[in-house]
């Protein structure tokens, strides 16, 4: 087979929930430094609005997770990042882990580490940020260490999203699987080898359910 | 519905337990993470008075201030520019300069900011003339039941009780860390009530009026209890 040939990475549910989950993301991040930086909170202003802004847009950021679930190419995935394999383990350690050696999966570990962190750093931040945004809920105390809580897992959150930016900006094809859905084939096999063997297979044996490989 | 991926066999669902594992660590956070921050901050206070880039404030270390406004860029006013309007339910509506105010005995105290959220700054030191001094002699009349507190971004606005603003503890601040208040905590004149949350302290002070009700503010519009006291531990 030849390099033109492309082949199915993610469906058009899971393309819409990463944008729309990445706006929302965004919004956060843009607002939450206003809120929490003296310097631009006193040349922005308007506390109420970036506030009630902010509080939204964290409020919506789990609506996309759960809708997607709805399509079964998503929940497919999620239990492919939910596990963690023997091969994922000797991928972390191993000191040359990009060369192809070890193939990867449709996910690397780091990919699937950095899902567990988003998911459980947001669902921290959802929680605490309910605390916060009313009072009354519960004591001071409790509060205070909401913000405790709050303020660093942003923070995390922050440092992950700019890594996971980093490595995007780093790969145009894997930014390209993100935006079209479609990825070559000559670039899964470098990135994830044993993910383009399966489909490759699949397509082989003629399954139609699975994902598809097609030429161009 | 299951999804068991072809390598199942040697796998473990870790995603969930990573994710589990958060929760309950923000959930731990949440109950301690006051005492852990005061713990914290207290190791870090050093480093972060001898750092001269300022980035130690910006780690969420805790007892560091945020600063809030709720309008557009306040146009700051000099101490020169500067006068407060005691008004409304009194018999001598009367209006200060800043030297004015300078002028009137002072009161100093140390005392914890402590914002409605969560955060709060402690053992801040506070000099001011007691707002108790400003309403005698204004004189407030027999159907006078609060005071506002205007302030001169234009918006701002919040209320107490007469018998509130009488305490000891809430005074119309006219320095901080024995330091002028700056533009960001709202100078030249701000209102500290030490037994009030934060948002009861308005910024950027302008007019005491006084009023025939005590009718919620800016934040308690928005939320926040009318009645601002701190919650005791």
């Amino acid at each position: 087979m030849s390099d033109s040939i492309e082949i199915d990475r993610f469906v058009l549910a899971e393309r819409l929930v990463h944008r729309v989950f990445a706006v929302l993301m965004v919004v956060c991040i843009v607002t939450a430094a206003i809120l929490y930086n003296g310097a631009l909170m006193m040349a922005v202003g308007h506390r109420h609005v970036v506030e009630t802004i902010h509080v939204w847009c964290g409020f919506a950021l789990p609506v996309p997770l759960l809708l997607g679930a709805a399509s079964k190419a998503y929940r497919t995935d999620l239990g492919i990042l939910n596990r963690f394999t023997r091969t994922d383990w000797r991928w972390l350690r191993s000191r040359s882990r990009r060369d192809g050696t070890i193939p990867v999966g449709k996910f690397n570990a780091g990919q699937k580490i950095n899902s567990w962190l988003v998911a459980g750093s947001t669902g921290v931040l959802l929680g605490t940020g309910v605390l916060l945004f009313w009072p009354d809920l519960v004591r001071l105390s409790w509060r205070a260490g909401a913000t405790f809580v709050h303020d660093w897992f942003a923070l995390g959150l922050g440092l992950l999203v700019v890594g996971h930016v980093t490595y995007a900006m780093r790969d145009p094809e894997a930014r390209r699987g993100m935006r079209t859905g479609r990825v070559s084939r000559s670039w899964a096999r470098a990135e994830h080898e044993a993910w383009a063997d399966e489909v490759t297979r699949n397509v082989t044996a003629g399954r139609g359910a699975g994902p598809q490989a097609r030429r161009q | 519905m299951p999804h068991t991926p072809p390598d199942a066999g040697d796998s473990a669902p870790v995603g969930r337990r990573a994710v589990l594992g958060l929760l309950g660590l923000g959930a731990i956070g949440v109950v301690t993470g006051s005492s852990v921050q005061n713990g914290l901050s207290q190791m870090l206070a050093a480093v972060q008075m001898r750092d001269p880039t300022g980035l130690t404030s910006q780690i969420p270390l805790g007892d560091t201030w945020r600063y809030y406004s709720v309008t557009g860029a306040v146009e700051p006013r000099k101490p020169a520019d500067y006068s407060l309007k005691v008004s409304g339910l009194v018999d001598r509506p009367t209006s200060y300069s800043f030297a004015d105010l300078e002028g009137l005995p002072q009161t100093e105290f140390d005392d914890t900011f402590q914002c409605v959220t969560g955060w709060s700054v402690p053992d801040v030191p506070w000099r001011g003339v007691r707002v108790s001094d400003l309403l005698e002699p204004a004189a407030p009349t027999d159907d006078a039941v609060g005071v506002r507190y205007k302030s001169f971004d234009g918006t701002y606005t919040v209320n107490m009780t007469l018998e509130q603003a009488r305490a000891d503890d809430v005074l119309v601040v006219l320095a901080m860390y024995d330091e002028p208040v700056t533009h960001d905590h709202g100078g030249p004149v701000r209102v500290y009530s030490g037994s009030m949350y934060g948002y009861k302290s308005t910024k950027w002070l302008s007019e005491i009026e006084v009023t025939s009700d005590n009718a919620p503010g800016y934040w308690e519009d928005r939320g926040y209890p009318l009645d601002g006291f701190i919650e005791d531990e």
